[in-house]
């Protein structure tokens, strides 16, 4: 963390645990600035609820590896890393497997399918290699937590997305993943709507991906400049 | 609050212990005995996990099967358990086909039939139910790998369609109109979708065929049969 520069710039340093978790929701966001987890990311969201239970189930998976890696950081060494992390991975993405199955049947015939799919989910991985191993437990959690829901909501925004294009309705089926108390989430957006098969078939999610990507760009920049004429300075992440 | 989080700071005694853990670290048999160590201990969790999750997963899946059979067969007409009475049924043309009998004070009352049939994305899996006289009580879909939105409208729970065969029969319609509109029958496609209805035309139509081959064998099934 030894940026040095310009008079006009700040360097953000030392992190208070909260903001493992609020920089992972979008200045880190694992999906749209890591790039990681795209797979999944454009495979599962042809609906908004679809992305929605993919998210959750990922970032219950990513807060318990992150911990119990995070907690063996001294002992795992380093030649034999990525084994013994994805080991522990797939051990707890089973185990909340058969969990689901058993316990929250309902909710694992929607979500069943993707569960599975989470043991390749780079962003898991990839957050137990470039946090879990070098911080403490408590901001491991936060970093698990963080990243999950900013994974959570890009997987809504874009199934959101191609599902109103492709179908013209959103939460289509949503109380069968949280319960009949979030019947009033199913709208119909487009009534009548025939839909766009674009947005439904995998192009649909590229396309989806590329604009928010775009999006997020602009929203960034303007920020930024706005930092630079209010405060007159820049801020450089860590 | 701390505002440095990191690992940073260590007194000197923590030091020496975590040199000598480092020492440790870069030798090939602790690398093996840590690998193999974690490998058992998730090995372990995930047996005491599926312990104590193996009977609540069975149940759960006998009750999926039962609730998809209940869709197809109304369960006023039958007393028995067709699932348990499952058997094989061996044909000509199909080959290998699940049959689930249902039997009202044991007599057989309909069977329940399990047709595969290969659609746009994939195999196409039916549950075809049909009563003595081989009229269809109900179709469902097991599952299928079609494109959603577009061809998933198989599914009754996105569609009416497949409910619409209910009550028909090999010869109501003729057999040619037995196929989707498009090739002269009297079934609708889907906008944009010809391939996934006409897989499930086909299938139903050899359930129905498979029926009047075996109609006679079917009835005559004893009672205990082990699949």
């Amino acid at each position: 963390m030894s940026h040095c520069g310009g008079a006009q710039i700040v360097v953000r340093q030392g992190k208070r645990p909260w903001q493992y978790f609020t920089d992972a929701l979008w200045d880190y966001n694992v999906a749209l600035v890591q790039m990681l987890a795209l797979c999944p990311a454009l495979a599962v969201t042809t609906s908004a609820t679809n992305g929605l239970g993919m998210g959750l189930a990922t970032t219950l998976v990513l807060i318990i590896s992150n911990a119990i890696i995070s907690s063996l950081r001294h002992v795992i060494s380093p030649e034999v890393r990525n084994p013994l992390m994805i080991g522990i991975i797939a051990g707890v993405v089973t185990l909340i497997d058969m969990a689901m199955n058993a316990w929250t049947h309902e909710l694992y015939q929607v979500l069943g399918l993707f569960i599975a799919l989470i043991v390749t989910n780079c962003a898991v991985l990839g957050r137990a290699e470039a946090f879990c191993l070098k911080h403490p437990v408590l901001p491991s959690i936060l970093d698990g937590a963080g990243s999950g829901i900013g994974f959570t909501w890009v997987l809504v925004l874009i199934g959101g997305i191609r599902e109103i294009l492709g179908s013209g309705t959103l939460f289509a089926q949503a109380s069968s993943l949280l319960g009949v108390h979030f019947q009033w989430l199913e709208l119909t957006v487009l009534p009548g709507f025939q839909g766009i098969l674009l947005a439904i078939l995998p192009p649909g999610a590229f396309i989806a991906l590329g604009f928010l990507l775009a999006g997020k760009r602009v929203l960034d920049r303007r920020r930024a400049e706005r930092r630079i004429k209010t405060h007159g300075e820049l801020v450089v992440l860590p | 609050m701390n505002s440095e989080q990191t690992d940073l700071p260590v007194p000197p005694e923590r030091e020496a212990e975590a040199s000598r853990l480092a020492r440790w670290r870069s030798r090939v048999a602790y690398q093996g005995l840590s690998l193999g160590l974690v490998c058992a201990l998730v090995a372990l969790a995930l047996l005491l996990g599926d312990h104590f999750t193996r009977d609540a997963i069975a149940s759960r899946q006998q009750e999926d099967q039962l609730a998809t059979l209940r869709q197809v067969l109304p369960a006023r007409l039958y007393d028995n358990d067709p699932l348990a009475e499952a058997f094989r049924l061996q044909d000509a043309e199909l080959g290998e086909v699940e049959v689930y009998p249902a039997r009202r004070g044991g007599e057989l009352v309909a069977v329940a039939l399990r047709v595969g049939t290969l659609g746009y994305g994939g195999p196409i899996v039916q549950l075809i139910a049909l009563d003595n006289q081989g009229r269809i009580l109900g179709v469902r879909v097991l599952s299928h790998k079609e494109t959603p939105g577009l061809a998933d409208k198989i599914e009754a729970a996105k569609s009416d369609w497949i409910t619409r065969f209910a009550g028909l029969s090999l010869g109501n319609p003729p057999l040619a109109g037995w196929a989707v509109q498009k090739d002269g029958g009297q079934f609708d496609q889907f906008a944009g979708a010809t391939i996934t209805p006409r897989a499930v035309v086909k299938g139903i139509l050899r359930a129905l065929q498979l029926h009047a081959r075996h109609a006679g064998k079917l009835a005559g099934q004893p009672e205990e049969v082990q699949p």
